[in-house]
């Protein structure tokens, strides 16, 4: 590891929300009042903050880097700290302490770093979450960031980077898979007039953490990231949109852009090209539905969250009418890796018609929860099963599996038999689910899939605007339907209701919510229409 | 003003390009229900009632805000279309409270034209039967929260029109309504200028004139 050689020896703390919530506040007072009161003879380590180390459901999840080497340790508690304190100054990775009790206790804790959760890793977007602490510009720079916004400024043209982004096919993380370059070159081409770039990070698909990941552990990697789409389209004013629900990544995205701004890598104009850059946060309320772009817009602007009709679109006219570029967090953070490496080495990386690396999180009924960023086309059982470990106790050749919820409420379910299917947009889109921005839930045998698609709905009728009638009421009316299935009072009539409802909502519904709120629905009748059939009340056509 | 040829089911129409398809639509004779829609007012293409399917687009547009272009080979008849419109005129009739017997725009009312527009029989979703309200603060006009059906008409001409800004939406989802003021009886916002603007534009018996109801149930404050 890199850092490693030049800090002999340090403690990287996971120091995100999910570690924090497994105890990391604990575990970091004990080790920092350990540390402070002395003890030992060797080099003192260094304490480090950091974000995302993966597994969360080990946390909290602790590093100890000494030289080349790194251990990853998990679920470790205070009573573990001297004896953690005593291997790192004195015998890193030593076997002579082995008989005792107290080293073997902590070496229980300790994680296979070859496991293949860990090992089939592509960290690209992640590459240095983990490593960099995420308070500190001087660490983030000296691991690599705004170099590539300092290179392009100073050796590319705008149309260069867009040419390099195109040539990438580096395509929409949030889950639509636009493809990147062709947004870009959609606001970039517009008449003459302002720009504006956005930053989405209203990840509100229950399950998914992959955004909140990346504003907590590597924030200088999105305003890096930011700043070059801002460049390559023409922008000198952006925002971030932050959902309330982060307080940390909200903190700590707020810090690195004043840090950004004083240092004077953003905000102030390239003695080159005259570019400069503002970044302003800003922070949701509540919604879920201000994921969707234009919600999403007039909530920046002030008003309510809510949609409009498309065309125009934000690229066309956006906020206060100028074109606007609207990308997701992680296809932000995947810039400056991909303009380090080139489009053509990146676009090598996974199938050609949507290559690069995407970013998951696993959760639901699995053995390894937590943060996986792997190449796209991988298959669904490579994450799910072979990294994540399936099913606790689970057994069988699909590791008591029986399907995986991609892409939250208006995503899709895929049964264990097509576990084997590569992860791309169009591949789940054909089965009826989608990819989604990348929250994989996983279920167990347990899971009655018309309560999950009850569960959805009821999620999507409480976060529809209200706006267009399909949604509105739409919504509403299924989830109340699902739940008169789920206690066996639906008749095969009221079946074909739902059916018929879930088509016309799909197909009327004025945004992005509406339009897909039927989809867990939809793709579990696809698959597992028997547990909606052996539900239903017997047939007694004179009633109906 | 450039002028563009298209289609509105085998019909050929032409009308100035950048026109909403609805004026094409006019033009081809051809009539669908609109309740969100009120030409004098900002379009938000809300109630989907005008959806149409385009050739070559993949999911149906409003035509109330698709621009005409030359070209187009619109269909606003098929049997798709037909089906959703008469589900989303159902759905309106089951989230509120809407007996039109009782209702004192019953002849003159929207929402009823459109139900007979789309050949509507039975409400094939289950009533929701809601618990709402009615604001009789306004000395001359009333606000029947079971008839309104969230068309914003009334918060549009308020706002474009009359420049008043006493109508906003509050909440979400089915528990959208219509507030006046900062959620304050009508009758006790300052910025209302009385102009009945609002009760003008409603399709509906939501908002009604004193004067139109014929029994005096709501006294005058």
């Amino acid at each position: 590891m890199r850092d490693g050689e030049t800090a002999p020896v340090q403690l990287r703390l996971c120091d995100a929300s999910g570690c924090r919530a497994a105890g990391a506040g604990a575990l970091a007072a004990a080790l920092g009042a350990a540390l402070e009161g002395g003890g030992g003879q060797g080099p003192r380590p260094r304490l480090k903050p950091v974000g995302c180390l993966r597994l969360c459901s080990h946390g909290p999840l602790l590093a100890l880097d000494h030289g080349g080497a790194s251990a990853l340790y998990g679920g470790l508690t205070a009573e573990q700290v001297p004896t953690l304190l005593a291997i790192a100054c004195n015998h890193p990775g030593g076997h002579d302490g082995d008989r005792d009790p107290r080293r073997r206790a902590l070496e229980a804790h300790r994680l296979d770093s070859h496991h293949p959760f860990f090992a089939l890793q592509h960290p690209l977007v992640l590459e240095t979450c983990g490593l960099v602490d995420p308070t500190d510009l001087d660490d983030a720079l000296a691991h690599g960031a705004y170099r590539q916004l300092q290179r392009l400024l100073a050796t590319a043209t705008p149309a260069q980077v867009r040419a390099e982004v195109r040539r990438s096919g580096l395509r929409g993380r949030g889950g639509a898979g636009y493809p990147t370059g062709l947004k870009w070159d959609t606001v970039a081409l517009q008449p003459p007039a302002p720009r504006l770039v956005v930053a989405n990070g209203d990840e509100g698909d229950p399950g998914a953490f992959m955004d909140r990941s990346v504003l907590e552990g590597d924030p200088h990697r999105l305003l890096e990231g930011l700043a070059i789409a801002a460049y390559a389209v023409g922008a000198r004013h952006g925002y971030i949109y932050v959902r309330a629900e982060y307080p940390l990544a909200i903190e700590r995205l707020l810090r690195a852009v004043v840090q950004a701004m004083e240092r004077g890598l953003l905000g102030q104009a390239d003695p080159a090209t005259g570019f400069a850059f503002v970044p302003e946060l800003r922070v949701g309320a509540g919604a879920y539905v201000c994921g969707e772009e234009t919600a999403l817009l007039a909530s920046i602007a002030g008003g309510r969250g809510i949609p409009r009709q498309r065309p125009p679109f934000p690229a066309q006219a956006g906020l206060a009418g100028c074109p606007t570029l609207i990308n997701n967090i992680e296809t932000l953070a995947a810039l400056p890796a991909l303009l380090r490496m080139g489009g053509e080495a990146y676009a090598a990386i996974g199938p050609a018609a949507c290559p690069g690396t995407k970013v998951f999180s696993v959760s639901g009924s699995v053995v390894r929860t937590g943060l996986v960023e792997v190449p796209m086309g991988i298959s669904l059982r490579t994450v799910v099963q072979t990294m994540a470990g399936g099913v606790p106790g689970g057994i069988g050749a699909d590791g008591g599996i029986k399907a995986v919820q991609t892409g939250g409420p208006s995503g899709g379910c895929l049964p264990a038999a097509l576990l084997d299917t590569p992860i791309d947009y169009e591949g789940l889109r054909a089965l009826g689910s989608s990819l989604g921005s990348g929250g994989l839930v996983v279920l167990d045998h347990s899971c009655a899939m018309p309560e999950l698609a009850r569960h959805f709905m009821a999620f999507c009728a409480g976060e529809s605007c209200g706006k267009c009638i399909p949604c509105r009421a739409g919504t509403v009316q299924l989830a109340d339907l699902l739940e008169r299935l789920m206690q066996r009072r639906a008749t095969a009539a009221d079946l074909d209701l739902i059916e018929q409802l879930a088509a016309v909502v799909q197909r009327t519904s004025l945004c992005g919510l509406g339009q897909t709120a039927p989809n867990p629905l939809v793709s579990t009748l696809r698959h597992f229409r028997h547990e909606y059939s052996e539900r239903l009340l017997p047939d007694e056509p004179w009633l109906s | 003003m450039a002028v563009v040829t298209l289609q509105v089911n085998d019909t050929t129409v032409a009308v100035p390009a950048g026109v909403p398809l609805l004026q094409a639509l006019a033009a081809a004779g051809v009539a669908l229900p609109t309740l969100c829609h009120h030409p004098r007012l900002s379009p938000v293409a809300a109630c989907r009632l005008c959806l149409v399917e385009l050739e070559g687009a993949s999911r149906p547009l409003p035509a109330c805000v698709t621009a005409a272009a030359e070209g187009q080979r619109l269909r606003t008849d098929t049997p798709a279309l037909q089906a959703g419109r008469r589900l989303i005129v159902e759905l309106l009739f089951a989230e509120g409270n809407h007996p039109c017997a009782v209702c004192v725009a019953n002849g003159d009312c929207e929402l009823q034209d459109a139900a007979r527009h789309v050949g509507m029989d039975l409400v094939s979703v289950p009533y929701r039967h809601p618990s709402r309200q009615v604001d009789a603060s306004h000395p001359l006009f009333l606000l029947d929260h079971h008839r309104c059906i969230l068309c914003s008409r009334c918060v549009r001409v308020c706002d474009e029109i009359e420049g008043a800004h006493v109508w906003a939406m509050a909440n979400r989802g089915s528990a959208t309504r219509l507030i006046a003021g900062l959620d304050q009886p009508w009758g006790t916002v300052d910025s209302c200028t009385s102009c009945g603007k609002c009760v003008a534009v409603c399709p509906t018996g939501a908002l009604v004139a004193r004067e139109d109801v014929p029994l005096g149930r709501w006294p005058t404050p």
